[in-house]
């Protein structure tokens, strides 16, 4: 059986979208509350899904629960529509659901991804839903979960500002690069799930609805559109990104997040988009710029 | 005198917290004075630690009253307050000593990290002045202000124990409870420490509530005294006049077994 009669005949025996009803409506249930909370971590009953935990199973959930006939699905992992996580997700929903699938950012309806927010700046007819290995902020700071609640409770952030001194100590900088704590509507911590720290400003007054779920830790939470979502820092030590002294060797673009490849066995470096979409669409402009 | 510094800082009345019926402490009538050390000393299981943590609210207590006047004069009934108030009062008024370093650092991260820490819990999110301020504090409290860098395990017990104190009075709380600071340190440290909580305390005007069972750190550093005995206060007054006069018979033995050097 070749893999792309597979990915168009739709599985029989399977409800819509995988997950049976009841479920679909006690993932929307908790995906309200947090809306109406937003950053605010709410508990739900993680189903097992056919993923090992940490490929994206919460995830997974909640695109299951808010999908529709009439949507559009974007899966992306690392930027990229086409690594195995990506392919394996986007084609679980064509034969579950049946349901369009797409690589095009603009296109998509409801966009599935994995350490990534795509470059294309998304609009308010859109879902982005992120895969969460590890909901809670405070985690490596705070191990006892009684008390990180308490903390979240009171709004009592203080220990991330005690990591980024001890970061500034030991690397002259804040070294945090991913997962990059944010302040979700000058309330709630939140974690970004591993996204670069690159992408955080995207985040703030994004016009998109933005859903993170978390499988194995049994948590969602969510920011509305246009919400104000802050990276915590110091006053002198403003939060700033990563820039790169290269352009993207295939689209030549200088505003996207790079990716550095080596590519032979002598060392030669490449550096190219981390986004696939977005470097694809660049290029297409650019041949027509020149035609 | 001024009005505020005779009203008492801390005042609990009746004072009870037992463990299923036993041990703990019963019925404590306390005040603190802004200013004053006050010194509770009593053997192993006699509820000074346990009192000490009532009075703190690091443990619940059963019965009795607590109050607490804030500096805006305005008295806070402690055992009714609400949490965020608490950990306010907790975090900017007071501090604690544990008996052991250990329990009052972050062991994973430096000096300097953990001098700040209160203040940036208090909202202080400027990175050279709570460098400034740590360095500062270190020479307070007589460390090698140039170690900030390093982490908690790289200093000796004594110097554990001055980085504790360091980092609790980074906030300028009006009240300190400590919990046995000297024991665990040989005696000369514990003769430099006395000297500096000495100092300290005069110098800042700090209320502190020492729990011992030396007779030796009450007699150094305490203004009052209270001698406890299963969970009751026996006796208590002036450091001199309970050390000199005892008229408890526990407090009797008690100076008597003290070695004469």
């Amino acid at each position: 059986m070749n893999a792309r009669t597979q990915e168009s005949a739709i599985a029989e025996g399977y409800n819509f979208a995988y997950l049976d009803e009841q479920t679909k409506r006690m993932i929307r249930r908790a995906l309200l509350k947090a809306v109406a909370i937003p950053g605010h971590q709410v508990p739900f009953a993680s189903r097992e899904m056919p993923l090992p935990y940490g490929w994206g199973t919460g995830g997974l959930q909640v695109t299951s629960a808010i999908i529709g006939r009439s949507d559009t699905l974007k899966v992306i992992d690392q930027g990229s529509d086409e690594t195995t996580n990506a392919v394996n997700i986007r084609r679980f929903f064509a034969r579950t659901a049946g349901i369009a699938t797409t690589t095009r950012t603009v296109d998509a309806s409801i966009i599935q991804t994995r350490h990534r927010i795509p470059e294309t700046p998304l609009t308010d007819r859109q879902i982005i839903v992120y895969q969460v290995p590890m909901p809670e902020p405070l985690y490596r700071l705070e191990p006892r979960v009684t008390e990180c609640r308490k903390l979240h409770s009171l709004a009592d952030y203080g220990l991330i500002n005690v990591k980024y001194y001890e970061d500034i100590v030991q690397h002259g900088s804040i070294a945090t690069t991913y997962d990059y704590p944010v302040l979700v509507n000058d309330r709630y911590l939140s974690s970004p799930s591993p996204i670069p720290k690159f992408d955080n400003p995207k985040m703030h007054m994004n016009p998109a609805l933005q859903l993170f779920g978390a499988g194995r830790e049994r948590r969602i939470y969510a920011i509305p559109p246009y919400t104000k979502v802050k990276s915590l820092d110091f006053e002198d030590h403003p939060f700033s990104i990563q820039h790169w002294e290269h352009e993207c060797a295939l689209c030549g673009s200088r505003e996207s997040f790079l990716d550095e490849m080596i590519v032979d066995d002598e060392g030669k470096r490449m550096f190219v988009c981390s986004d696939s979409d977005y470097c694809q669409e660049h290029r297409a402009e650019n041949e027509q710029g020149v035609a | 005198m001024s009005h505020s510094s005779l009203a008492p800082l801390l005042s609990a009345r009746g004072l009870t917290k037992r463990y299923n019926g036993r041990g703990g402490c019963a019925d404590v009538d306390i005040d603190i004075y802004p200013g004053e050390v006050l010194c509770i000393v009593g053997e192993s299981g006699s509820g000074k630690s346990t009192l000490l943590n009532a009075l703190a609210l690091r443990t619940a207590s059963d019965d009795g009253a607590l109050t607490y006047r804030t500096a805006e004069h305005e008295v806070l009934d402690l055992l009714t307050l609400p949490m965020p108030r608490r950990r306010m009062l907790a975090r900017t008024d007071w501090g604690f000593v544990h008996q052991n370093a250990r329990d009052g650092l972050r062991h994973g991260v430096s000096a300097g990290a953990n001098i700040g820490e209160p203040l940036m819990a208090n909202g202080a999110r400027h990175y050279g002045k709570l460098r400034e301020t740590a360095s500062d504090w270190m020479s307070q409290v007589e460390l090698d202000a140039a170690r900030i860098d390093e982490l908690p395990s790289a200093f000796s017990g004594g110097m554990q124990q001055r980085l504790q104190i360091a980092r609790n009075l980074v906030t300028k709380p009006r009240l300190v409870f400590m919990d046995e600071p000297t024991a665990g340190l040989d005696v000369s440290v514990q003769a430099r420490l006395l000297d500096l909580l000495r100092t300290l305390t005069g110098k800042l005007h700090l209320a502190a509530l020492i729990v011992t069972h030396d007779i030796g750190v009450a007699r150094l550093l305490a203004h009052r005294l209270m001698v406890m005995k299963d969970g009751r206060v026996v006796e208590s007054g002036l450091t001199d006049q309970v050390l000199d006069d005892p008229q408890h018979p526990y407090t009797q033995t008690l100076v008597a077994s003290v070695l004469p050097v």
